[in-house]
C-alpha cells in the first residue's frame, strides 16, 4: 500500500519537476534534426559535425555567446523558433521574402545556387521542358519545393516532398523519383558519396530571387534586435580576420559566401 | 501479461444524459466563447484556399483506413486460427508475427519497409524493368501494407481469443450434426467468433484511423499531409493542427457512430 | 565505409553507442509520461467517479478528445503549445521566462496522453471494486483519504494491471512518434545513422530488435508485478 502512494507520490513530484526550469541563459541554436552533409551532420559518437557546426562555434566564440545545438524536426523548425523552444536557426536557411514575414533572419553567411541530379542513365535538363512528365524529390519547408512547385509544378508527374533532404535522396538512388531539388553543394556532397554513384548532375536552375532567396541566414525571432546586431557584428569580424577561410577550406574548394 | 485478450479502452462514448442541466449550459456557454476567441483571434484566412486538397486528403485517409482495416482483418482470422487450432509450427508463426508487430512502434515498421526495401530495390536494377516496378515505387502501397499488417496483428490476438471463447458445446453439436470440419468451421465456428469480435472491431477501427497519418511521413497525401502543408505554406503554428484535431474527432464520432448502428443491426442474445 | 555489425558496434565507427543513448532516452519519455499519465489518471478517475457536474464533464471531454485524435497531432499540438503555455504563465506570473528541456516537454506531452487512458482503466478498476467494501471502511469511521489509502486503491489494484501493463507498451512505443518533431529518442537517431551511413536495413531492425526486447522484459516483469498483485485473489471468477 504505502508503495503505491509512493509511486504517486513520485509521479506527481517528477511531474512537476518536468516543469521545473532553468533559468534562460544559453542560446538554444536550432539545428534540422537530419543529416545534412556536408554542413550538418550526426556523427557515430552522437556529436554534430560539418561546416556549419564550425560556423555556429566561430560566430558565437566572435560574439561571446553560449550556444547549445538543439536539434528539431525540419518541418517545425519555425514554429519551434517562435514558440521559443530555440533561439536561433543554423540550418541553410535562405533569407526569403515569405519567412521574412514570420521570422528575422542575419546576414547573409553562404550562398549557394540550386541544382537537380537526376539517374546517370536518363538525359534531361534542369529546366521546366526537360522535367516534364518526371517525378521530382524535394524537401518540404525549403525554397526547393516552393521553386519546384512553380515552375515545374504544372509539367512534372509529381513533386514528392520529403521530410528530410537525405530521404529524398534515398529515394532517387532506389528510383522511386527521378529527380531531386536541392542545394547544389548539400547535393554534391550526395554525388561523392557511395550512395550517390547511380546519379549526376544535370544543372542549376535558373534563379528566381523572389522564392531562392538572397543566401543563407541565421534565424532569428523577430523584434530581438540586440542578439541579431551581435551575430551580423560576428559574422562581419569572422570574414575579416580569416576564420571563416580558415573554417571552410576544411569542406570546400571554392568561396562558400559566394558573390 | 494476462492470457486474456485485454482490448484497449478506446472510444467508449459517453452516456447521453440530458444536454441541458444547468451546469452543461453554462460549460456550453463557456466553449462557445472559446470557438468564438478562436475563430476571431487566430488566422483562418488560408482556409478558403485548401479546402479542396483537405477534402482530397479526408478521402483518401478513409481510403486508407477502409482497405487496410477489411485486408487486415481477412488477413487476422488465420492468424487467429492457427493459434487455436494450428499445427504447432504455424501457431508459432502466428504468434511471434504478432508479438513482433505489437512490440514495435509502427512508425519504425513503415520506414522499415519504406527505407529499408528501398535500400534493397536500389541493388537490383532487373526489379526496375520488371512489371512490379510502376507500384513498388509509389509510396501507397508501403503506407498501405505496413497500416494493414499492423490491424492483422492486433486484430489477429483479438480472433485468437474470440476463437477460443466459442463454447465448445456449440462446436461439440454442430459435430454432433455430421457436418465436416469445413463445413463446421464456415456455419459455425467462423460466425460466432466473428459475433464474439465485433465489439471489439470499432475500437481497433478507431486505433487504426489514428495510425494513419504515419503514411505522411514516408510521402502518402492524406488528410495529415494536407495540413503539414498548411503549416509550412503559413507558418502559423497553432490553427491547422487545431482544424486537424477536430477532423480527426469528427472522423471518429462519425466512425463509432456506424459501428453503433452496424451493430444495433446484429441481432445478439446474451449468454 | 565499415559494414554490417561492425556499424552496430558501441564505439565509433559504430553507432550502436548512439542507439543504446536513444534507447535511454526513449526509456526516460517512457517512465516519465508513463508517471505523469498514471497521476493524471489517479487523478482523474477519482474526479470522474466523485467529482461535481462540472469536474466530471470537463473530464469526459479531456478523455474524449485525447482518445480520438491521434498520438501523432497531439504530440505536436502539446509539443509546441504545451511549452508556450507554461512560459506565458511564467510571464504573466512575473517570473522570467524559462526554457523548458526537451526532455520535458516529451514527457509533458506522452503524460497527458496516457493520462486520458490511464483515467479510463482506473475509473474501470475503481468501479470493480465491490461498493460494500468501501461502505465498511466508511462504517467502520475511516476518512475519505484513508478509505482511499487503504481499501479502495489497494483492492482495485488487481483490476487495474492488465490495464496499465498494456498503457506502459503503449507508452514505450508512443516515444517514437516523437522523432516527428525532432526528438533524439531511439527512433529518431535511428534515422540519422541510417541515413549517414545509407544501411537502412541493418539499423532499423536493430532498433526494432531493441524496441522488442523492451517489450519482452516488460513482459516478464509484468507478469511478475501481476502474480504479486493478485495473491489472495481467486484464482477465477473475473477476466
Amino acid at each position: 500500500m504505502k508503495n503505491i502512494i509512493r509511486t504517486v507520490a513520485m509521479a506527481v513530484a517528477i511531474g512537476i519537476a518536468s516543469f521545473g526550469a532553468v533559468q534562460a541563459q544559453e542560446l538554444k541554436v536550432g539545428f534540422a534534426a537530419e543529416p545534412y552533409p556536408p554542413f550538418t551532420s550526426p556523427d557515430a559518437n552522437g556529436k554534430w559535425i560539418g561546416w556549419e557546426v564550425d560556423f555556429m562555434d566561430a560566430i558565437c566564440a566572435e560574439a561571446k555567446l553560449k550556444c547549445v545545438i538543439t536539434p528539431v524536426a525540419w518541418d517545425g523548425i519555425i514554429p519551434a523558433l517562435t514558440t521559443k523552444k530555440i533561439d536561433m536557426i543554423i540550418g541553410s536557411m535562405s533569407i526569403t521574402e515569405e519567412r521574412l514575414k514570420t521570422i528575422d533572419f542575419s546576414d547573409k553567411y553562404y550562398n549557394t545556387p540550386t541544382g537537380i541530379i537526376g539517374q546517370k542513365s536518363e538525359k534531361f535538363a534542369a529546366t521546366p521542358e526537360g522535367l516534364k512528365g518526371k517525378i521530382i524529390g524535394v524537401q518540404v519547408s525549403t525554397i526547393h519545393q516552393d521553386y519546384a512547385n512553380k515552375y515545374f509544378g504544372p509539367g512534372a508527374a509529381e513533386i514528392k516532398e520529403y521530410q528530410t533532404q537525405d530521404e529524398a535522396n534515398q529515394d532517387l538512388a532506389a528510383g522511386r523519383v527521378d529527380a531531386v531539388q536541392a542545394d547544389a553543394i548539400a547535393l554534391d556532397a550526395f554525388l561523392k558519396s557511395d550512395a550517390g554513384k547511380c546519379c549526376d548532375l544535370k544543372g542549376n536552375v535558373k534563379d528566381d530571387p523572389a522564392i531562392l532567396g538572397a543566401g543563407v541566414g541565421v534565424g532569428l525571432r523577430k523584434g530581438e534586435t540586440d542578439l541579431k546586431n551581435k551575430i551580423n557584428a560576428a559574422i562581419k569580424a569572422i570574414r575579416a580576420n580569416g576564420t571563416y577561410d580558415k573554417f571552410s577550406k576544411k569542406y570546400f574548394d571554392f568561396d562558400v559566401y559566394g558573390g | 501479461m494476462s492470457k486474456e485478450t485485454f482490448i484497449m479502452p478506446a472510444y467508449i462514448p459517453p452516456k447521453a444524459r440530458s444536454l441541458f442541466e444547468p451546469h452543461r449550459l453554462f460549460l456550453m456557454t463557456v466553449f462557445v466563447a472559446i470557438v468564438f476567441c478562436a475563430a476571431w483571434f487566430m488566422r483562418w484566412d488560408w482556409l478558403p484556399r485548401y479546402g479542396e486538397r483537405l477534402a482530397y486528403g479526408v478521402w483518401q485517409t478513409l481510403i486508407l483506413l477502409f482497405w487496410s482495416s477489411i485486408v487486415g482483418f481477412l488477413f487476422a482470422v488465420p492468424i487467429g486460427l492457427v493459434q487455436v487450432t494450428g499445427p504447432r509450427p504455424l501457431a508459432w508463426l502466428a504468434r511471434g508475427f504478432c508479438s513482433i508487430i505489437r512490440g514495435t512502434p509502427i512508425l519504425l515498421q513503415l520506414w522499415l519497409l519504406y527505407y529499408g526495401l528501398g535500400s534493397i530495390f536500389a541493388q537490383y536494377p532487373e526489379l526496375r524493368s520488371s512489371f512490379l516496378w510502376p507500384y513498388l515505387r509509389q509510396a501507397w502501397p508501403y503506407g498501405f501494407t505496413s497500416l494493414m499488417i499492423s490491424f492483422a496483428a492486433y486484430e489477429g490476438e483479438v480472433m485468437r481469443g474470440a476463437f477460443a471463447g466459442v463454447p465448445r458445446g456449440e462446436l461439440e453439436a454442430a459435430r454432433a450434426f455430421g457436418m465436416g470440419r469445413f463445413t463446421m468451421f464456415r456455419r459455425i465456428w467462423l460466425p460466432r467468433a466473428i459475433h464474439r469480435a465485433l465489439p471489439t472491431l470499432s475500437g481497433e477501427t478507431v486505433l487504426q484511423l489514428k495510425s494513419t497519418p504515419l503514411v505522411a511521413t514516408i510521402t502518402v497525401i492524406d488528410v495529415y499531409a494536407v495540413i503539414s502543408r498548411v503549416r509550412q505554406d503559413t507558418f502559423l503554428t497553432y490553427e491547422p493542427l487545431l482544424l486537424l484535431a477536430l477532423i480527426y474527432l469528427c472522423l471518429t464520432g462519425i466512425l463509432v457512430a456506424a459501428f453503433r448502428f452496424l451493430e444495433s443491426r446484429v441481432p445478439t442474445r446474451e449468454t | 565505409m565499415p559494414s554490417g555489425l561492425e556499424l552496430l558496434s558501441l564505439s565509433p565507427p559504430g553507432w550502436g553507442g548512439v542507439m543504446l543513448a536513444g534507447l535511454v532516452a526513449s526509456l526516460e519519455l517512457a517512465v516519465g509520461g508513463y508517471l505523469l499519465g498514471l497521476a493524471i489518471g489517479v487523478g482523474g478517475a477519482f474526479g470522474k467517479l466523485y467529482g461535481g457536474p462540472i469536474l466530471r464533464d470537463l473530464l469526459e471531454v479531456y478523455t474524449t478528445v485525447i482518445r480520438a485524435v491521434p498520438e501523432l497531432v497531439l504530440i505536436l499540438l502539446l509539443y509546441y503549445a504545451g511549452t508556450d503555455a507554461v512560459s506565458q504563465l511564467f510571464l504573466l506570473v512575473g517570473l522570467p521566462a524559462v526554457d523548458i528541456s526537451g526532455l520535458a516537454a516529451g514527457i509533458f506531452v506522452i503524460g497527458v496522453v496516457q493520462g486520458a487512458y490511464s483515467t479510463e482503466v482506473l475509473r474501470g478498476a475503481i468501479k470493480a471494486v465491490p461498493s460494500g467494501q468501501i461502505e465498511a471502511a466508511r462504517a467502520y469511521g475511516m476518512s475519505p483519504l484513508l478509505t482511499l489509502r487503504r481499501v479502495t486503491l489497494p483492492a482495485m489494484l488487481p483490476h487495474a494491471i492488465p490495464g496499465l501493463a498494456n498503457l506502459w507498451m503503449i507508452a514505450t512505443k508512443d516515444t517514437a512518434l516523437l522523432a516527428v518533431v525532432g526528438f533524439s529518442e531511439l527512433t529518431l537517431v535511428t534515422r540519422q545513422a541510417a541515413g549517414s551511413t545509407k544501411a537502412y536495413m541493418t539499423f532499423y531492425l536493430a532498433a526494432g530488435m531493441l524496441y522488442l526486447l523492451v517489450t519482452l522484459v516488460s513482459n516478464i516483469v509484468i507478469a511478475l508485478i501481476e502474480r504479486h498483485a493478485r495473491r489472495g485473489m481467486p484464482r477465477t471468477g473475473w477476466t
